[in-house]
């Protein structure tokens, strides 16, 4: 509750606050398509043209549907792959194209949580060796000194000294997640990015770890990428949210603006997307639902990305590609793509492009 | 009486490790029309208890009964349970790839289950019904669509696709085990749609088996909430979200994020699941139960009325009164269950 406080206090933008900036960013992935004639050296555009920061100690949440690049965005940003375009600047220094020997000392300041708790844990190694890969990485505490850092940050994300020397396969889902938020805790980095830490868990257990990586952030000030398809997680955990569409931020702003005044059409469509647990809820509120699929990152729309499918495009959205801004009277905070922006109350649900549920289809 | 009446459903495993008892006295009923939500956490038994329904659990010791028209499932020969299958009851899978074949284009896939059970209906009829089914769950031109390949489909088109299948041949009880898990919350929103649509127009029963309360809150006439392999709660959705009996169904409720307002801890519900092998004595639910007294340990409690209400049904051996559950429930963990705000 403290950190609420906090955060709003934050202030905007001056560079000390910053940790992470990216500008312009772009990545492509050379594919391979072939068609009926010839074969094509096509690109995908996971990442096209993103600028957006991340402030010290805050929670930056990213949503989008599959495929839109957060992933992508995430590992450009940690430097765990090339960037095609644009720059990465962390703590002040630009680490775009810095070669994976020059970026070695900077790992330990960023580490990343992944959603596949069984996956991304070598089953034949003991947990104790495993969350002390960091130190041996870097060279940090050999030997007992080693095993007593290892035993104090399992303590630290909940696990016994005893598990120290057990196998992954030994400990639950939600355990595993710990083992791997221990991984990345072990050398105090400023940054962790968390690419679907919660999604493999049960809700029970979910709310275990995100306990756990709130508290972890009070009280190591940490900053946080958050990466989750679930809205309401994101809600909980973000002080700040971009939401991503076909490699391009669509809005981005405090989680609270985002949530109650979402002003892109695609944030409104995703947002009353999210199912309510509360029958008296879901039975009386307006869902958009958007027809088609997401086009293809090979070939994006031209214009606004997202006028395929937008419920409020005009002819300007398929020619002229909106620019991030605040809009609306909105606060310099909260920036939208757009050119036709949501208004508080408008009603999207009864626009042509979409289709609605018949009222009351769930009521008997 | 109901479409499908399963009572005091058993299934167990034997492994090198010992038995493995997934599912332990179900019982539940859906009735014509109407969707069944099974909720529960993963490993709760809620994929082998409709599997072992349609016959499709191997090497598992059953027992039960599961009357569908009035017939016992569980006494038919494979052979009869096969006529059954698609033709009667059609199922969803959590992964569309594992009944789409890859090798084969999506319309002639589902014209051959159509022409598989009714002889008499010519090429060319199955292929007009197969184009409209996809049409009807909102595959766009769907009559250029029905000769593309499973992979050319996105995953929410598969999915649909594979609804369409299950629906091709008009069957009376949809099984859906966790149909939208994979996917997106707004092609989820599509999916959902999809299946309301269908059961509006055939009047088709849904047992609708995801581990997302939202997505139950959503599409779930009643709801039957399992925990290692038995039901704890059963009720209308309203009473399930409203009015919740269980401690479990509590938990499960109050461990998703309240938004809305300050940003509050989270309640988890503590510990974990138990082992299948080695379940605790008494009510499986007791070693993370807040209310737990020591008779829980020792007995396990039947499915009580909850309120006065047959409807609502819960197995617990707290009191069976709203009332003084709820202002045990104050003294306990402090505050009324709050209902999450609409994100
Ligand atoms: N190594 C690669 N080669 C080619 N294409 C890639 C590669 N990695 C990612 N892509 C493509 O880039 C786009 C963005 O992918 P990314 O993994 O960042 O998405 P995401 O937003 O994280 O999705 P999800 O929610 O499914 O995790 C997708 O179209 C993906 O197919
Ligand atoms: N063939 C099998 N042999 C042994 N155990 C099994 C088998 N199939 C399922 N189980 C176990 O039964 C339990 C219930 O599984 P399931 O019904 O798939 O759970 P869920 O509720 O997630 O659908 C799990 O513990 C699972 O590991
Ligand atoms: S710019 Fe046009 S197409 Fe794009 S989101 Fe706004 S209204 Fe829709
Ligand atoms: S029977 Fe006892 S342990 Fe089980 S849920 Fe009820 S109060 Fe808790
Ligand atoms: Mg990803
Ligand atoms: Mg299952």
């Amino acid at each position: 509750m403290t950190e609420t406080g906090a955060s709003s206090h934050r202030v905007a933008g001056t560079d000390k606050d910053v940790l992470v900036k990216v500008e312009n960013l772009q990545k492509y992935f050379p594919v391979q398509t072939t068609s009926l004639f010839r074969r094509n050296h096509d690109q995908v555009h996971a990442v096209d043209g993103v600028t957006l920061e991340v402030r010290r100690g805050e929670t930056l949440g990213l949503v989008g549907e599959t495929g839109c690049g957060k992933s992508t965005l995430a590992r450009c940003i940690a430097r765990l792959c090339d960037v095609s375009a644009g720059r990465v600047i962390f703590d002040g220094r630009d680490i775009t194209s810095l070669t994976p020997r020059q970026m070695r000392p900077l790992r330990r300041e960023m580490q990343i949580i992944f959603q596949d708790p069984y996956g991304s844990l070598n089953p034949r190694r003991r947990v104790g060796s495993i969350i002390g890969d960091p130190f041996a990485l870097h060279g940090i505490a050999d030997g007992a000194e080693r095993k007593r850092k290892v035993q104090e940050v399992m303590e630290l994300v909940g696990l016994k000294p005893e598990h120290f020397n057990r196998f992954p396969a030994e400990f639950s889902g939600g355990q595993r997640q710990r083992i791997g938020v221990a991984r990345a805790l072990a050398l105090r980095p400023k940054l962790i990015i968390c690419d679907e830490p919660v999604s493999a868990l049960d809700v029970s257990i979910q709310a275990q770890i995100i306990n756990l990586l709130v508290d972890l952030q009070r009280e190591f000030n940490l900053t946080y990428i958050f990466i989750a398809h679930d809205l309401s997680v994101v809600r909980h955990v973000s002080d700040r949210v971009a939401v991503m569409y076909l490699g391009k931020v669509a809005e981005l702003a405090p989680a609270e603006d985002l949530y109650q005044v979402p002003r892109h059409p695609y944030s409104n469509a995703l947002l009353s997307a999210v199912p309510v647990p509360d029958p008296k809820k879901s039975s009386d509120r307006h869902q958009i639902i958007l027809i088609g699929d997401v086009p293809s990152p090979i070939d994006p729309p031209a214009g606004c990305r997202f006028h395929p499918r937008c419920p409020k495009a005009q002819e300007r959205c398929a020619t002229e590609e909106p620019a991030l801004a605040s809009v609306l009277g909105d606060s310099a905070e909260h920036v939208t793509a757009c050119h036709f922006p949501v208004e508080k109350g408008e009603d999207l649900s009864n626009t042509s492009r979409v289709s609605v549920p018949p009222s009351g289809s769930q009521t008997t | 009486m109901a479409l499908l009446e399963v009572s005091d459903l058993h299934v167990s495993f034997p492994t090198p490790d010992g038995v493995v008892r997934a599912v332990r006295g179900l019982s539940f009923a859906v009735e014509t029309g109407k969707t069944l939500g099974i909720v529960g956490e993963s490993g709760s038994g809620k994929s082998v208890s409709t599997q072992t329904i349609m016959g499709l659990t191997r090497g598992a010791r059953v027992s039960g009964q599961a009357l569908f028209e009035g017939i016992d499932l569980l006494a038919m020969s494979p052979k009869e349970l096969r006529s059954v299958r698609g033709a009667k009851v059609g199922m969803i899978f959590q992964d569309p790839l594992s009944s789409l074949h890859p090798y084969y284009r999506v319309g002639w896939q589902i014209i051959e289950m159509i022409r598989n059970n009714h002889h008499e209906i010519s090429k060319a009829k199955a292929r007009e019904r197969a184009v409209e089914l996809l049409r009807l769950v909102g595959i766009p031109q769907p009559d250029r669509r029905v000769d593309d390949f499973p992979h050319q489909f996105s995953g929410g088109m598969r999915q649909r696709a594979m609804i369409a299948m299950a629906m091709s041949l008009n069957p009376k009880l949809l099984i859906a085990d966790e149909p939208t898990t994979a996917l997106d919350v707004t092609v989820q929103a599509q999916v959902l749609q999809v299946m309301r649509r269908l059961q509006e127009e055939f009047g088709t029963a849904i047992i609708l088996i995801t581990h997302d309360l939202g997505v139950v809150a959503e599409v779930a006439d009643d709801v039957v909430v399992m925990y290692a392999g038995s039901t704890m709660e059963k009720a209308d959705r309203y009473e399930t979200f409203g009015a919740p009996h269980h401690p479990y169904t509590e938990g499960l409720l109050q461990s998703l994020p309240a938004y809305g307002g300050e940003r509050e801890r989270l309640r988890p519900i503590p510990g974990q699941p138990p082992s299948l092998i080695n379940l605790p004595g008494g009510c499986p639910f007791h070693p993370r139960c807040p209310y737990v007294m020591d008779r829980c340990r020792a007995e396990m409690p039947p499915l009580f009325e909850v309120g006065g209400n047959p409807a609502h049904t819960s197995a617990c051996w707290l009191s069976r009164d709203q009332v003084e559950r709820a202002a045990l429930r104050t003294k306990v963990v402090g505050q009324p269950l709050a209902a999450p705000a609409v994100p």
